[in-house]
């Protein structure tokens, strides 16, 4: 990376504390704005005036108060919290993984998720989000757990490549049972895939209430687990000198990657790109350190999912583009120009 | 090492105890172990074949398909064997082939057991234009009905190589980089598999169960029309890719040590990812995106044979039987019939799970 060759030598440092909180402040406007534009921006715009009556004084006779309170606020505050675990539980992975591909959709997570979703479907004829979200979190905690044993039974333990590929190999196998499954029964692939595109419309305030403990605690754990990540980022056995316990700091990151992945996918179906991409930027400017990484990452989550869903309204108009299908179209070619200007990030 | 590199001059190094084989600039040392593994996967893969070929809804004994094949068996017998079921499973043994060639070739250009064209987003090209013609096809009326049908394996070969060539163009930074490749693939993969799940919602439920079905890899109802594109593309690419494999070798070292060979890196590296994706393309386009052969398949030849790197005209045998055995399976060994990747993916994914457990420091190269 090109940057100051002369000065004095403490400069570096001072720019990256400087970074850091500039990146961080606007990371916070961009939050603000997106939910302001979230709320605002659909089918029927309305006024910021309007909006801002809707929140401080209510009035339920008039539908566009009805509309941001019933529906557009609930859907902002999920994006805001899917999002936000989506980009912790990619930091963690990555972190954890030590592999710049790490996502929760390659170890396994939203396979599992939608393998369960199907079966619910399938066999239990459940059809609303709300009845997916305790078959999905299932499925994604059960397949997360799955690939990080096997992926540490062999004699090398979970290093990063025999991780990424337990979790390639759970994923084709609880695909492939999935496609068993709605080949086998068209009124499932008819529910199924339109969950399977990831979305936070039409998901009441009741979908959140369900995972938003999982969530939090996800995230608390998350957090505490950053001094413990920054050992690990040294090698297992740099941390283990340094007083850490590497099984117990893998354990609670399993956990908190389970709860944070598995709860978001609940609530919103199958999202990819979020947890791979948002460490890889916020990286630029926080550079390595957990302690800024993790909250950055949470931030970031936050912005991408909500900028995505309003892209989407606005994109289609008078339809509307999933979330997970404008992430993918947004996220695939931004990473693809980070892969090709960077030297790869080696964590 | 399997090939010594040629050198511009000067007696090609030896390997203790192994009588090497020349023949002008090419060398290799005689394996017995290759040797071995080689016959008995064609073994099995040809009683895969008439096993194949027997089993169905008009059972047929082994001794009378062979006796069909053979040019005997009545009236009957013949249509059966040799325009319904011989073709589905020659297209079956061919594009298991042709896929797991082309991942033993981006595998160990790449030097690394992930990058097989189903993860860096060859095969999903391929599919998401097929999903593509299957979904919005019938209503642009010039490609409805009987073309769509007949478009649908073009229109994936174009969408394949198409994929291919952005993913390579994109990689594409002074030169070619196996991880550099891996990660833009997963990238546009990603993306194209979002445009499949848009395809899906926004189409009628009937052809998103088409489509579905294409999603999966399914050999149902295929006749010599799939077999001979997907023989031709075997035929041409895979001699070259045993020719250009001489280079493989060296590669694994690195680029550094094999440009000290006096290998051309990224020159043998193109030439022989064209080979590989010509090969997943072909073989996406007849079948659709059969899960995890080209991922699997060479996994299982490397060790087979003991090698350091895929091998290729093992990796082809193995990916053949793999795939016909599973269309046994697919077909017959179910309550109702299924296409044939799902059976591979169920067969295939536990069995590079056993892998990492048993050889998980091997699987990091």
């Amino acid at each position: 990376m090109p940057g100051p060759t002369t000065g004095p030598p403490r400069a570096p440092r001072r720019s990256l504390r400087g970074r850091r909180i500039v990146g961080l402040v606007l990371l916070l406007a961009a939050l603000v704005a997106g939910a302001l534009l979230s709320v605002a921006v659909g089918a029927k715009p309305i006024p910021p005036g309007v909006v801002w009556d809707a929140l401080v004084r209510p009035d339920l006779s008039l539908e566009d108060h009805i509309v941001v309170r019933s529906l557009r606020i609930p859907r902002t505050v999920l994006g805001l919290v899917a999002g936000a675990a989506l980009g912790l539980s990619g930091a963690l992975i990555q972190g954890h993984t030590r592999n710049p591909l790490a996502d929760p959709g390659l170890l396994g997570v939203n396979a599992g998720a939608a393998f369960l979703v199907v079966i619910g479907i399938y066999l239990f004829g459940v059809t609303d989000p709300l009845g997916y979200v305790w078959f999905a979190f299932a499925g994604a905690a059960a397949a997360s757990v799955a690939v990080f044993v096997l992926g540490s039974v062999g004699r090398g333990g979970a290093t990063p490549v025999t991780l990424a590929l337990a979790g390639s190999a759970i994923s084709a196998l609880l695909g492939a049972l999935t496609s068993a499954v709605i080949l086998v029964d068209v009124a499932t692939l008819d529910a199924y895939r339109f969950w399977a595109v990831g979305s936070l419309a039409g998901r009441d305030g009741e979908v959140l209430t369900n995972v938003v403990w999982f969530l939090g605690a996800g995230a608390l754990m998350a957090l505490a687990s950053a001094p413990a990540l920054n050992a690990l980022s040294l090698g297992d056995d740099v941390a283990r000198s340094l007083g850490h316990s590497v099984r117990r700091t893998r354990v609670l990151g399993i956990v908190a990657i389970t709860l944070l992945a598995g709860g978001a996918t609940a609530a919103c179906g199958p999202i990819a790109f979020v947890g791979l991409v948002v460490p890889h930027i916020v990286r630029t400017f926080t550079g390595p350190d957990y302690r800024w990484l993790l909250p950055a990452s949470a931030l970031s989550g936050a912005v991408l999912l909500l900028v995505g869903d309003v892209l989407g309204r606005v994109l289609v108009r008078p339809g509307e583009l999933q979330v997970g299908i404008v992430l993918a179209l947004v996220g695939a070619p931004f990473f693809i120009h980070l892969v090709r200007r960077r030297k790869m990030v080696n964590i | 090492m399997a090939v010594v590199t040629k050198g511009p001059a000067g007696p090609p190094a030896k390997v203790p105890g192994r009588p090497a084989l020349r023949r002008g600039r090419f060398s290799v040392v005689w394996r017995p172990r290759t040797v071995l593994v080689l016959a008995v996967t064609a073994l099995v893969l040809l009683l895969a074949l008439v096993v194949n070929i027997g089993r169905g809804d008009f059972p047929i004994s082994i001794g009378e398909v062979v006796a069909v094949l053979l040019g005997g068996g009545d009236r009957g017998q013949r249509f059966i064997v040799l325009d319904l079921r011989l073709p589905q499973s020659l297209t079956g043994a061919l594009v298991g082939g042709a896929l797991a060639v082309s991942g033993a070739i981006t595998q160990a250009v790449a030097r690394n057991p992930l990058a097989s064209p189903d993860i860096i987003g060859i095969t999903m090209g391929a599919s998401a234009t097929a999903v593509f013609v299957i979904v919005l096809g019938g209503g642009f009326g010039v490609v409805g009905g009987a073309l769509a049908a007949a478009g649908l394996p073009i229109a994936a070969l174009i969408g394949g190589l198409l994929t291919a060539a952005v993913i390579y163009g994109l990689s594409w930074r002074r030169g070619i980089q196996g991880f550099r490749l891996v990660l833009v693939g997963i990238g546009i993969n990603a993306m194209l598999l979002a445009l499949v799940q848009w395809l899906l919602v926004v189409a009628e439920i009937y052809e998103a169960a088409r489509a579905t079905v294409w999603l999966t890899g399914s050999l149902n109802a295929r006749g010599w029309e799939h077999v001979v594109p997907v023989g031709l593309a075997l035929v041409v690419l895979v001699p070259a890719a045993l020719v250009l494999a001489h280079a493989l070798g060296a590669l694994q070292f690195g680029d550094d040590t094999a440009r000290g060979l006096g290998l051309r890196v990224d020159r043998a590296r193109t030439w022989l990812l064209v080979v590989a994706v010509g090969l997943a393309a072909v073989a996406t386009a007849s079948a659709g995106p059969i899960a995890f052969v080209a991922l699997v398949a060479p996994q299982i030849a490397q060790r087979l044979v003991g090698a350091a790197r895929p091998p290729i005209a093992a990796s082809m045998l193995v990916g053949a039987a793999l795939t016909v055995l599973s269309d046994v399976i697919a077909r017959t060994a179910l309550p109702s019939p299924l296409p044939v990747g799902i059976v591979t993916a169920v067969v295939g994914a536990p069995y590079l799970l056993y892998l990492l457990a048993r050889h998980g420091r091997e699987a990091r190269t």
